[in-house]
């Protein structure tokens, strides 16, 4: 039976009462519900959740008729990678492109950070401290251990630079750019607070310029003195967040780095403003490109090395990183994944116990988890509890986080060998093609099928 | 009287001398092979400015720098006692541990900045930020000192024995700054309080081995009035 025609049908006219905004959808209006009944921005953990052109937006072209790839299981392919030939006398050698990120002892529990200690020390990589000291058993779990010198120097101290493997000055941070670390009081406990020498259970804001000097020509004079201080033994690393990646690259080289270390915005942290991990920084493609260009503009590719970070996720991030012209990723973020974050259980004694409710009294579930900041973390790795750190235990976690890095790296020598390359660092530029216009642009590869290059 | 005739004797002193010799050999010297070699003072000469002199020593031996020295003299410093016959550039002292750093003339900017422990003593002024992020260690100012002293200063003590700039000890945690002369404006979350007996004690005691012959009861005591130490959106704080 036909229905009368009915220009305002009953279901139109319920969307239309229910029509979203755009510009106010419900995440702004949530936002500013939260600001009003707050008065106080969001602080939160992990990186920005928005979506961003990234190595996702890139494919390689590999081995066909034109050059040939390489056995996959029998021809070898190796990963081995040495940081701060400039200056240092003892530059880092690793077996692997892929490195830990700086994350701190008291975002993190001691006990993760010897399990990042161990697992890099199987994996014949390197860890980084953070912005709260090197603690002990960091430096015994690491063979090869850098030793970040940050704007709030806690903890910072000479007999610890001197039994670091590297130093990397802080300038800035992917997430945070231009921003200093915050701790808030439910992580400061007598551990932290006694390293950073600050009162039991504050609200840690901590600077976000160097104390000693500013500005890119004393930046020539502290990297001297600490190389002075380390008798120019150890490579020194600078560490900067992307913004304008192509100036503070030359400005880092210029100052005396042996290897530049450049965090794009999808870094990870444990506690910062939304607004800044949101706003503030560029994404990791378009970093790295201007960093490679840096280098190349200065002839210095191959003598200064670049690490990139910031979202580095899968062996085919560090596939594309390498290819477009790093030397060594770190990884942050997807080691605490690997650990156990956002998981639905934690592992103790050999067997699984459900995090599910720990999550829920956080008001949030495994998957969507940010709430490092907090202290509380379910699985018991952003945490300075002492019942939650028991969670964790440093022989599981090292040996996932030794698997994951033995898959990335796996995936990457796979990647490495289509194309033809017998060591992974000869993958290039010409490997590799762009999926979207916007990738292509700010990597500046031709989108994929055609020659273009968009602003080339 | 009788160890520091010693010290000075030449069998155990080594001269550096900076006008044809380098900071480099100098630095190499006192942490390589100072332990071993029976020296126990060393002599800087033609400093001329350079940075990083006796950077990251780890001894106790006396310094002497014959001039004026660049950024970050005694950087990093634990045990040395070092003196210098000048004036010096940023950073003098920074991330002090131990050990005493004496400047005679004057120092520039973040002087003492991050210093765990020791004493560094100023005999003239000292410019900006000095005693920026102090950690524990004990810095006495002879003269005046700069705008946004003792910012963020977290631990140990800042004696000036004149006057000091804008904004003293802004987001001060706990380290206590003690002021002779007149403050042009506290920081934010810094006070002025009271001297109780311990800081005149205190003050007292520095002064002396500052070698400063001021009296400790004219000086004024601020330290933090620990409302940022928390977040408070009520409070209008500035984030
Ligand atoms: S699970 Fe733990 S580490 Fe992961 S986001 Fe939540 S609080 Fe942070």
């Amino acid at each position: 039976m036909n229905k009368p025609f009915d220009p305002v049908s009953a279901s139109a006219a319920h969307r239309i009462q229910r029509e979203e905004s755009a510009g106010y959808d419900r995440r702004v209006i949530d936002y500013i519900h939260h600001a009003a009944a707050s008065g106080l921005y969001e602080i939160r953990g992990l990186g920005a959740k928005r979506h961003l052109p990234s190595f996702d937006d890139l494919v390689f072209l590999a081995g066909s008729a034109s050059r040939y790839p390489l056995e996959g299981y029998r021809e070898r392919c190796t990963t081995k990678t040495v940081l701060g030939t400039r200056f240092a006398k003892k530059p880092v050698e690793l077996d692997i492109p892929i490195t830990f990120a700086g994350m701190s002892f008291g975002s993190l529990s001691a006990r993760v950070k010897q399990a990042l200690g161990r697992a890099a020390t199987a994996l014949g990589t390197s860890t980084t401290t953070g912005d709260g000291g090197m603690t002990q058993e960091e430096r015994e779990s690491s063979k090869t251990l850098v030793y970040q010198c940050l704007p709030s120097r806690y903890g910072f101290n000479p007999d610890d630079v001197r039994r670091a493997d590297a130093i990397e000055l802080v300038i800035g941070q992917g997430a945070k750019p231009g921003g200093g670390g915050m701790l808030l009081g439910q992580k400061v406990n007598p551990r932290v607070a006694k390293m950073r020498t600050l009162p039991e259970g504050i609200d840690q804001r901590s600077a976000c310029r160097h104390p000693d000097w500013t500005g890119p020509d004393d930046l020539v004079i502290k990297l001297n003195e600490l190389r002075e201080i380390t008798d120019w033994q150890i490579p020194i690393y600078v560490k900067i967040g992307a913004t304008r990646v192509y100036h503070d690259v030359k400005l880092a080289v210029h100052a005396g780095a042996d290897v530049v270390v450049v965090d794009g915005m999808q870094g990870g942290t444990a506690a910062t403003q939304t607004v800044f991990i949101e706003n503030v920084g560029i994404p990791t493609l378009a970093a790295l490109r201007q960093a490679v260009e840096a280098l190349e503009e200065m002839d210095m590719r191959g003598k200064v090395q670049l690490v990139i970070s910031g979202g580095i996720r899968t062996g085919a991030d560090v596939a594309k990183a390498l290819a477009m012209g790093a030397d060594a990723v770190s990884v942050g973020q997807g080691a605490l994944i690997a650990m156990g974050c956002n998981h639905d259980s934690w592992f103790g004694d050999g067997v699984a116990h459900s995090a599910e409710s720990d999550y829920a009294v956080l008001g949030t579930a495994p998957g969507f988890c940010h709430h490092c900041h907090t202290g509380r973390c379910p699985v018991g790795i952003t945490t300075q509890d002492a019942l939650l750190e028991q969670r964790l235990e440093p022989a599981v976690a090292a040996k996932r986080l030794k698997n994951y890095f033995k898959t990335m790296n796996m995936e990457l020598t796979t990647i490495a060998r289509a194309c033809g390359k017998s060591n992974v660092h000869n993958l290039e530029r010409e490997d590799l093609v762009a999926l979207t216009i916007e990738a292509a642009a700010m990597a500046n590869l031709p989108l994929a099928g055609t020659n273009w290059i968009p602003g080339a | 009287m009788e160890s520091v005739m010693l010290d000075r004797s030449p069998a155990t002193t080594r001269t550096f001398d900076l006008e044809g010799g380098s900071t480099r050999e100098l630095n190499q010297f006192l942490h390589t092979d100072l332990a071993a070699s029976g020296v126990r003072r060393v002599e800087v000469l033609n400093p001329k400015g350079a940075h990083s002199i006796a950077v990251g020593v780890n001894h106790p031996v006396e310094i002497d720098v014959q001039g004026h020295g660049g950024y970050y003299l005694g950087g990093m410093n634990k045990h040395a006692s070092i003196t210098v016959h000048g004036n010096v550039g940023w950073g003098v002292a920074e991330n002090m541990m131990s050990g005493m750093v004496r400047v005679k003339g004057f120092a520039s900017e973040s002087a003492g900045a991050t210093g765990h422990g020791g004493l560094l003593v100023i005999e003239g002024n000292a410019s900006l930020r000095c005693g920026i992020s102090m950690k524990g260690i004990d810095i006495v100012v002879g003269g005046g000192v700069g705008n946004y002293s003792a910012f963020m200063a977290q631990a140990g003590r800042l004696v000036v024995c004149g006057d000091a700039g804008d904004a003293l000890g802004d987001s001060l945690y706990e380290a206590v700054l003690y002021v002779r002369g007149r403050i042009k404006s506290l920081g934010a979350d810094a006070r002025e309080e009271p001297m109780g007996a311990a800081d005149i004690a205190g003050v007292g005691d520095l002064l002396r081995r500052a070698g400063l012959a001021y009296d400790p009861a004219e000086f004024k005591r601020v330290a933090s009035a620990r409302q940022l130490y928390h977040w408070n959106a009520d409070a209008n704080q500035e984030y």
